[in-house]
């Protein structure tokens, strides 16, 4: 069954309508009266954080929405793990593995709170969150590492830099790997949320008797487009709003055969008088599988379209933000590089 | 019985695999029984290497007792009183022996101390060394050490159950099969061989026909061809100097009647006419008896090249006739009876051939073909290598006592105790080459390294057939799929290229058979009604309708009753009365029965049919389920049988119960069982193309995944994983079977088949950055360095010192712990130093002690890590052991963990191969409705000319699968027994997930946000990543290396080499001209050179420094000469051809 999607594609050429004479400029009080946002469904996970939003947007152009959808899963920043220092891995998961999974693990932390790490900076408590995992397996039986056994040390890193190690330690402060000048503690957006792995029950290794893991994370801010554990969605997608219409009438027989049809139970039927007639109850439900269109001569009673303006925007958090949070800041970004279009022409 | 019923058969997700059984039978049963849990019941019982095992447990069990017994007494032909004589022989457990001590040793200490898995052949004699001693006996004396197959009846790991596998460091799922040697491992390869003491029917090259037995027995092997040339039948053998007629031959055996000869052969008048013209040249000889012929035949006998001790008395025409002509019918007597009616036998033969083409045999056909297994190969080679050990011995002690005086007193054992065997069974095993002298047996390859790239690959080994044939020959007829290797050999997985075709591997359920004893069968079918050839005349022999009975190739005799004798011979075997593996075919065509009980024959299980009813009931099933049935007992109670390719010809055979008709004998127990283990991982191969499913065959084997659940402890040269290796979605029984998805080398990648950015061509594929990110296709490639501490001769030995934590190297020595060696985790750079070693400056000449030796009488010989700006690993371990002279060895793993880049190659289950194209964010790609991004992107263009419709479905079930939270199937050819999901139900569980029936996703591009204008076909595939990889092969170079000898670019990526403008490459720049272009890459940019040359005599000279001229050696002047420019090669060819007396003369002109 061949079904064309025509047009999907809108006009991309900037003076491509006015070289047609016809005026396509949006208006600012038109937009403002059409543009309009309806959350429909929040979800929560086990700790009564949201993680998951769904809302419509309504009134806006594919490529506006798509932009936030760019901006959400590769450019608004979180930290994650960068740099991991093992001490002591005998485990038989490799240290690269080992890291790779540390980076790939949810913090919980707002990364507004910290700055971005450039290569000359220092790693210092404005920059850097350092976790420490020390897990051994006493004799007998097999233990699992989970990622609640990270440990923030507010301090900042406890192993000395190789350099001080042989240096006898006398004066003041031995050097270590970063150079935090405060205890994190003291920021106080930290001392009431105290920073961890946001899911307590991720496998990093599994360790058998008398095998050990001692090491020390360092999480720094990063964006997705760099590595996909900055990102800070497991994913957000959009769909354009479905819309389900009848051609004609159907009814009767034909009404209760296209109800079964449908395996999202998208229509309904309706008595008028004695007679059953189909209609479209549910057509945010439709999925596009095309079910119902599926068959001889259906394609010419019902039409499955998508409405252009309209979109079913979702959002799944890996928790460093709530859902909300994380649009708006996407907003800002996308702002912050109008704005800065807006200066370089200027 | 609809679709419902079959889906609840697979809906529980099996855990293990003697858990699917349960499960599997706990659903509903259907009518017709379903036989598939027999299979696994089969590998549970035989295990996935069992040809090689079964051969092996009977060469130890049985074999080695009888080539000792035949060959037990050594006797000094001096002294009648000095002998030897076996009495027992056993193998004992493996052991080796370190400082004189026996310790018992396990197979995985081998491959990491380089040892060899080998246990001690022990033998009790009893024997005497000379008058005066009384005979002595001697038990528990080792004669040498056989290397032992890994989970054979003599292996440590015999029994043991998966923990106690996992305490001694082996992989529970390893098939075993092959053997340790001297570390690595090694299987002997399966071999093809035309069958023995048969005769085969065929054409020579000029057409001929002629009928052939290569003929081999315990003493000899030799060839006998009976050829029809000219009307005339001649004999050829190897100790005749050409052809001999065939009547002189029958006169020479005692049939001096002409009548007799052509009563035996028939007496079909078309037969007599073809037989005539050969009896007329007999006359034409003055041929009549017995003396004349042998006379006759003593002048075409081949000079000797030396006097042989043969027995003057009867001639050597008399032995060779009995001993090498058709040597497997055995003479007693000098009666020659039997062999008359053999060489009868094959003229009838011939002349039916002659007569009527179609009785030619077929040489390729799988029922004349024989396999040998490595017990077969290592029985032949010890009985060699016994026999010689015993000759020697006897020679010795010959020259011992001829020697006038006798020092000390001589004792035969210390004669049979030296390690000829043990090094000959080692040193055989190891290279490959088969020398046994009796048989001019010399083969190359026998053996080969058990492949350990991939879990797949170490099977594949395991089932691997090499051919007979050389590749080079250019015939298509060996290279054919053969009909008769339905269900016996696979038919997908073969090589490419020059052994395409040759090369075979075994079926899912193929059994290959020992040798099973003759005397019972022969007594049974004499009780049976067979008339014993010795009471039979000639004429009696071909009766119309009565049969001949062969055992072996061996005439028994003949029989009235063929069909009735053959089913009672069957009826004894299903009762157990007989061997299983006894087949019994008649042959309606040449009105013979023919029964086998040779080794080497391909045989397979199949469910017996009472007049198409199967004997199988559902009961025995559910027996089978709740484990009070085995499939021995199938077997015992007549359920099931083994049939041969010979005796399939006698079965009609039903693929499925509901097929079978009245005249069924025999039902399939499952389709899928026709592949063999690497075509069984395809998920609905029977819908591809056959030559992708050949393809994937061979790319199973490069997959990298999991090697084998001890692979971190293995310290192997080259260890390829797989960081996360998943199982299969859409699995098979198969896969299921031989444990692929616990040991799985792929991931389950979601596809989209469309095209997208033009990186996409020629079957590249785009990737997911974020796949990639979250370790998609991630790998781990561990590569071995050996570092040896040597002991020299004056005493002295390399040294591991310290390493300078200070000073202008500290730097590269970063990673050494304070032993000298690298320490383990330690991430290693090129250049790195990974062991501090000094060698001492003196190694030769008197012994040294050295403690004495200062520091400075040592040089370094630091070892550093080799390779490219880049490549960048990690000390994974160090293992220090001794190696085979005592030296220490530390090895060291070097791990690198690679994620994809662009170019790596990945592959699909369907011999869809691509490499990487380009790689792409996540935000750039298209994503569907849901919110599913896919991790790549093929080109749809893959499809119609590739026709892997397997690939298509796979992808629609494991999407069914994923949304629906079952594992389904794709079985080969399952569709009907319920192995696998039909299109049809997986389309119905896709809808019920809100998915299109046909798998296309509503898709909107992540570019523009807009949907795209198509849907687009999207699911999960299962990818394999092959271990080609882009980092081992890019290479480039400026300036570099050149070869000593030409002074041009060395040659190849290891030695930094330059690329070559070819020949080809050559020709494309002279007809585009360029020619400054050649110039400078051919000469400038490889081995320019300017020579002196003397205008006179054409000849090289040289540049005198002194005379600032150059100078002509031959003229003794330098008053014409020239300077000019050549490659270095070409002067060097000019010299080569002066050292060979050809003098090359430049003539220069002025240009
Ligand atoms: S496309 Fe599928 S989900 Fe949408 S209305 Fe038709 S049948 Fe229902």
């Amino acid at each position: 069954m061949f079904v064309l999607i025509l047009k999907t594609e809108s006009v991309q050429y900037s003076g491509a309508y006015a070289s047609m004479k016809v005026d396509n400029s949006l208006r600012l009080d038109q937009f403002r009266s059409n543009f309009r946002v309806q959350v429909t469904k929040i979800e929560k996970d086990e700790k009564k954080e949201e993680d998951l939003i769904e809302f419509d947007m309504v009134g806006i152009d594919a490529s506006i929405a798509n932009a936030f959808r760019r901006i959400l899963i590769s450019e608004v920043p979180t930290m994650a793990i960068e740099k991991v220092l093992i001490a002591n891995n005998t485990s038989v998961i490799q240290d690269e593995v080992l890291a790779h999974r540390l980076g790939l693990i949810p913090l919980n932390v707002d990364p507004r709170l910290f700055e971005f790490m450039s290569e000359s900076d220092l790693p210092n408590e404005k920059n850097t969150i350092v976790f420490k995992l020390h897990a051994r397996c006493g004799k007998g039986g097999r233990i699992t590492v989970k990622s609640d056994q990270l440990k923030w040390l507010p301090q900042g890193s406890e192993f000395l830099l190789s350099t001080e190690k042989n240096a006898p330690s006398s004066t003041s402060k031995q050097r270590t790997y970063t150079s935090f000048s405060c205890n994190q503690d003291s920021i106080p957006e930290l001392r009431d949320k105290p920073i961890g792995p946001k899911y307590p029950g991720i496998n990093l290794a599994r360790l058998g008797p008398g095998q050990e893991i001692e090491l020390e994370a360092h999480a720094v801010k990063g964006m997705g487009k760099t590595h996909a554990k900055w990102s800070p969605v497991a994913t957000a997608w959009y769909k354009m709003l479905p819309e389900v219409v009848l051609l004609e009438n159907i009814e009767g027989e034909q009404a209760e055969k296209l109800k079964i049809k449908c395996p999202q139970k998208v229509f309904d039927i309706e008595d008028i008088g004695n007679k059953k007639r189909a209609i479209v109850a549910r057509p945010r439900e439709c999925t596009l599988c095309r079910e119902c269109i599926r068959g001889y001569g259906w394609d010419k009673k019902v039409a499955i379209r998508r409405v252009k303006d309209h979109f079913l925007f979702t959002i799944e958090s890996t928790g460093a933000l709530p859902p909300e949070v994380l649009f708006t800041e996407a907003v800002k970004i996308l702002e912050d590089k109008c704005e800065r279009v807006i200066t370089e022409l200027s | 019985m609809g679709v419902d019923e079959k889906f609840n058969s697979i809906h529980e997700k099996p855990e293990n695999r003697i858990e699917i059984d349960k499960q599997f039978l706990s659903a509903p049963v259907k009518k017709a029984v379903d036989k598939f849990q027999l299979v696994p019941e089969y590998l549970k019982a035989r295990g996935l290497a069992r040809q090689h095992l079964d051969s092996f447990n009977y060469f130890v069990g049985t074999e080695i007792k009888k080539i000792v017994e035949a060959n037990n007494t050594i006797k000094s032909s001096q002294n009648e009183n000095i002998w030897l004589k076996y009495t027992n022989v056993r193998i004992d457990e493996p052991s080796t022996v370190i400082n004189a001590v026996t310790v018992p040793i396990t197979p995985h200490n081998c491959r990491l101390s380089d040892l060899t898995y080998s246990a001690p052949i022990k033998v009790d004699v009893v024997y005497c060394n000379g008058t005066g001693y009384i005979n002595q006996a001697k038990s528990n004396v080792t004669i040498g050490r056989m290397p032992i197959m890994l989970r054979s009846s003599h292996c440590v790991l015999y029994g043991k159950d998966e923990e106690e596998l996992a305490k001694l460091g082996e992989c529970p799922l390893d098939p075993g099969g092959y053997f340790i040697i001297k570390g690595t491992e090694k299987v002997i390869l399966i071999q093809e061989q035309l069958s023995k003491n048969r005769i085969i029917i065929d054409t020579d090259k000029k057409g001929c026909v002629q009928a052939s037995v290569t003929s081999s027995t315990e003493v000899t092997k030799t060839k006998t061809v009976i050829r029809m040339e000219k009307e005339k039948i001649y004999l050829y053998l190897n100790q005749f100097k050409g052809k001999v007629p065939i009547m002189v031959v029958m006169k020479a055996m005692g049939m001096e009647s002409d009548q007799e000869v052509v009563q035996m052969v028939g007496r079909d008048p078309r037969y007599g006419a073809l037989i005539l013209p050969s009896i007329e040249e007999c006359a034409s000889k003055g041929v009549y008896t017995q003396r004349e012929a042998l006379e006759f035949l003593e002048k075409e006998l081949t000079r000797l090249p030396y006097s042989s001790v043969h027995n003057q008395r009867e001639g050597r025409t008399m032995s060779i006739l009995r001993d090498i002509f058709i040597a497997n019918v055995r003479v007693t007597q000098n009666n020659f009876r039997a062999k008359c009616i053999y060489v009868a036998v094959m003229l009838r033969r011939m002349m039916e051939a002659i007569l009527n083409k179609d009785t030619m045999d077929d040489k390729d056909y799988v029922g004349n073909k024989r396999l040998e297994v490595s017990g077969q190969l290592l029985s032949l080679l010890f009985e060699d290598l016994f026999k010689t050990m015993n000759d020697e011995a006897r020679k010795i002690i010959d020259i011992t006592l001829s020697k006038q005086s006798r020092a000390s007193r001589l004792d035969i054992i210390q004669f049979i105790t030296r390690d000829s065997i043990s090094m000959g069974l080692e040193r055989t095993i190891s290279t490959g080459n088969f020398d046994v002298k009796r048989f001019r047996m010399h083969r190359k390859g026998m053996t080969q390294l058990v492949g350990r790239l991939s879990y797949i690959q170490a099977l594949g080994s395991m089932t691997k057939i090499s051919p007979q044939f050389e590749k080079s020959r250019k015939v298509s007829g060996p290279r054919a799929l053969q009909p008769s290797q339905w269900g016996m050999l696979c038919p997908c997985d073969t090589p490419e290229g020059e052994s395409c075709g040759l090369v075979k591997n075994l079926a899912l359920l193929t059994h290959v058979t020992t040798d099973q004893d003759e005397g019972p069968i022969i007594s049974l079918c004499y009780c049976l009604g067979v008339e014993d050839l010795e009471l039979l005349s000639g004429e009696e022999l071909h009766m119309p309708n009565s049969f001949l009975v062969m055992l072996n190739g061996l005439i028994l005799g003949k029989h009235l009753k063929p069909q009735r004798f053959a089913n009672a011979m069957r009826k004894l075997r299903r009762a157990g009365k007989i061997n299983n593996f006894v087949s019994i075919f008649v042959n309606e065509k040449q009105h013979c029965v023919y029964i086998a009980s040779d080794g080497g024959r391909v045989c397979r299980p199949l469910v017996i049919a009472d007049k198409g009813i199967s004997r199988i009931k559902e009961n025995h099933m559910r027996e089978l389920k709740d484990g009070v049935r085995t499939f021995d007992s199938f077997l015992a109670d007549g359920l099931i049988e083994y049939l041969d390719v010979n005796e399939e010809n006698n079965a009609l055979i039903a693929l499925y119960e509901k097929d079978a008709t009245h005249e069924t004998t025999h039902i399939e127990i499952e389709p899928f069982t026709i592949l063999g283990y690497c075509a069984g991982l395809i998920p609905y191969p029977h819908h591809n193309q056959s030559p992708r499913n050949t393809y994937q065959c061979a790319m199973g084997k490069q997959a990298m995944g999991h090697i084998a659940h001890n692979q971190l402890c293995r310290m192997d040269t080259l260890i390829y994983l797989l960081v996360y290796p998943q199982r299969p979605l859409l699995t098979t029984r198969t896969i299921e079977l031989i444990s692929y998805d616990k040991l799985g080398a792929g991931q389950n990648a979601t596809v989209a088949v469309m095209s997208y950015s033009g990186y996409d061509i020629e079957d590249a594929i785009v990737m997911n950055k974020s796949s990639l990110d979250r370790g998609f296709g991630r790998c781990i490639v561990m590569k071995k360095t050996t570092a040896v501490c040597q002991k020299y001769e004056n005493g002295a030995s390399d040294r591991i010192v310290r390493p300078q934590r200070e000073g202008w190297d500290a730097n590269k020595m970063q990673i050494l712990d304070d032993d000298g060696l690298a320490a383990p985790g330690e991430i290693i750079r090129p250049l790195d130093i990974y062991i501090n070693k000094e060698s001492p400056k003196v190694t030769k000449g008197t012994a040294t002690n050295s403690s004495e030796l200062k520091d400075s009488d040592y040089k370094n010989t630091r070892q550093s890590y080799k390779g490219s700006e880049g490549e960048t690993g990690a000390v994974d371990r160090v293992a220090l052991c001794s190696d085979r002279s005592g030296n220490m060895s530390i090895q060291f793993m070097i791990r690198q963990t690679r994620r994809p880049e662009v170019g790596d190659k990945f592959s699909s289950r369907h011999g869809q191969k691509g490499v990487c194209g380009t790689i792409v964010q996540q935000e750039d790609f298209p994503f569907s409705e849901r919110g599913i991004c896919p991790d790549l992107i093929m080109n749809p263009h893959g499809f119609p000319s590739r026709m892997t419709v397997g690939k298509m479905i796979e992808l629609l079930g494991g999407k069914a699968g994923v949304s629906c939270g079952r594992f389904h199937y794709g079985s080969a050819f399952g569709e009907e027994s319920g192995h696998a999901d039909t299109v049809g139900s997986i389309s119905e569980t896709l809808v019920e997930h809100g998915f299109s029936y046909c798998g296309k996703d509503f898709i909107y591009s992540g570019i523009t946000g807009m949907p795209l204008e198509a849907y687009v076909f999207m699911g999960p595939i299962y990818y394999q990543k092959l271990k080609h990889m882009v980092m081992d092969k890019m290479h480039a170079r400026g300036n570099g290396p050149k070869v000593m000898m030409t002074r041009q670019p060395t040659e190849g990526r290891s030695r930094n080499g330059g690329l070559r403008v070819g020949e080809m490459e050559r020709d494309c720049l002279i007809a585009y001209g360029a020619s400054m272009l050649i110039y400078e890459r051919l000469m400038k940019s490889s081995d320019p050179f300017e020579v002196q040359v003397c205008r006179k005599c054409g000849l090289l000279g040289y540049y005198s420094f002194k005379l600032k001229s150059g100078i002509c050696s031959t003229c003794k002047s330098g008053a014409n000469m020239s300077t000019m420019k050549l490659p270095y090669a070409c002067k060097l060819l000019i010299q080569e051809l002066q050292s060979m007396n050809i003098v090359p003369r430049l003539k220069l002109t002025e240009a």
